[in-house]
């Protein structure tokens, strides 16, 4: 769904957030509202600028009297809501969670080019995950070198389609797209064609800029050269909903 | 040398499928190492001479992955001898480095490291080399190991913590002080 536009006489409503009391916006997600009072929510998918995606589940929050978890960057709030964000039992989900994107593809921080300036490592960090409990899975996953500014490693990529959309909308070239389903889920670009091959993608490196993880890197970068500038985000975003 | 008054703790250290540098962090403990060494002995490690590991040991402490037979059978003994178990370094902890191979067939990665690659007499060594399994593996994926330490290696103050905390009584959180290739 496309970010909600601010509208000029949205209602105010009030709502408690680890036992301390909000007043929000009718229209903002629960995701915002942490966000500006500086409560800590776990995220991968989502990102400030871009549509909201809802499919990592880091942000999963209690909502008191509710027994179904909820995605913080896709509930809004509401008048009287209660929500926990920090029990056990989100602790242990998140964890698990981080655990699985580790083992699922090939993630070694130690020679990654994004290692120490990357969101899912920091997350790990964060959430307490020193170690994997789950098997590796253990696959070989493709690289992409084929771009001449940017290289694309399946074995890092957590499928968070952050590049998807911000292609989409902020670049407006629709550069990549997902492709298969499970375990064989990519990401691709143009019709699963050799990024260098593209014609679509102008070569911005927004994608590169907004890629959580090592997956989408300049050439050329070595082991923990890669650092990301996102500040051009809510900048373009704002003036393309103003639009 | 005199008889301290409170039993000190027993350490064990040995490196498995690793390249030595979470010992080399160990050693960059550098004066601390002399405060340690009133609280804990090391009976067994490649920092020392001693050629058996004792019956019971207080704390083991694994550097790298297991990836061969011999590896395998040093955290066994390791996991038999020691109360507490620490999986010290990102080999030891998810297989890092030396785990790389595991997408590639064993044969493909041996072909390319002693034939495809070398220049003058390709050959495998045969000679008092341990038998290298399939796939490598972390060290709890083989034994149950009880505090993880990751980092490439883990800094001197990462593991300075760790040891202290279990000195102390307490139950390190590493988490607080380092991370996956940190
Ligand atoms: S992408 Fe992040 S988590 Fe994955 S290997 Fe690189 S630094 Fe580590
Ligand atoms: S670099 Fe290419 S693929 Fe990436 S956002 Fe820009 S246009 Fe899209
Ligand atoms: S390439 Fe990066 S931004 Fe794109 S889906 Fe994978 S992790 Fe997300
Ligand atoms: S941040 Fe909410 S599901 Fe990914």
């Amino acid at each position: 769904m496309p970010p909600p536009a601010p509208q000029p006489n949205v209602r105010v409503v009030t709502l408690t957030i680890d036992g301390k009391d909000f007043s929000a916006r009718a229209d903002e997600t629960v995701i915002e509202l942490c966000r500006e009072n500086k409560i800590p929510i776990p995220s991968l998918c989502y990102m400030d600028g871009l549509s909201i995606w809802g499919a990592c589940r880091l942000c999963l929050v209690e909502v008191v009297g509710q027994g179904r978890l909820v995605a913080a960057c896709s509930t809004r709030v509401a008048e009287g809501m209660n929500i926990r964000t920090n029990t056990e039992r989100l602790q242990r989900y998140r964890r698990t969670i981080v655990e699985l994107l580790f083992a699922e593809r090939n993630h070694v921080c130690s020679v990654c080019v994004s290692n120490g300036h990357c969101e899912l490592q920091w997350l790990a960090q964060k959430c307490g995950v020193d170690h994997v409990r789950v098997p590796y899975r253990q696959v070989r996953n493709e690289v992409d070198s084929s771009h001449e500014m940017f290289r694309l490693d399946h074995n890092r990529c957590i499928l968070c389609t952050r590049c998807v959309r911000v292609c989409d909308e902020i670049e407006g070239a629709h550069t990549w797209d997902v492709m298969g389903r499970g375990s064989d889920c990519r990401v691709i670009t143009d019709l699963a064609r050799p990024w260098g091959e593209s014609e679509t993608c102008t070569g911005c490196g927004k994608c590169v800029q907004v890629c959580p993880t090592g997956a989408l890197v300049k050439q050329g970068t070595s082991a923990g050269e890669m650092v990301k500038d996102q500040h051009f985000l809510p900048i373009l975003a704002r003036r393309r909903h103003a639009q | 040398m005199t008889t301290p008054a409170t039993p000190r703790i027993t350490v064990a250290t040995a490196w498995l499928d690793g390249c030595s540098g979470c010992h080399m962090s160990f050693l960059d403990m550098d004066e601390r190492l002399v405060d340690l060494a009133q609280k804990i002995d090391i009976v067994y490690s490649p920092l020392v001479d001693t050629k058996e590991l004792p019956e019971q040991v207080d704390v083991g402490i694994l550097e790298g992955s297991i990836s061969s037979e011999s590896d395998l059978h040093h955290a066994k003994e390791f996991r038999k001898h020691c109360k507490l178990l620490i999986s010290l370094g990102d080999c030891a902890v998810n297989g890092n480095v030396p785990a790389m191979r595991n997408p590639f067939k064993l044969a493909d990665v041996i072909d390319r490291a002693y034939r495809e690659n070398v220049d003058l007499q390709p050959q495998l060594p045969t000679v008092g080399v341990p038998v290298l399994f399939q796939q490598v593996r972390p060290i709890h994926g083989c034994v149950k190991v009880d505090v993880f330490v990751p980092g490439c290696p883990p800094h001197a103050d990462a593991i300075f913590y760790v040891l202290n905390e279990l000195i102390e009584g307490r139950t390190p959180d590493p988490s607080r002080v380092t991370r996956f290739g940190a």
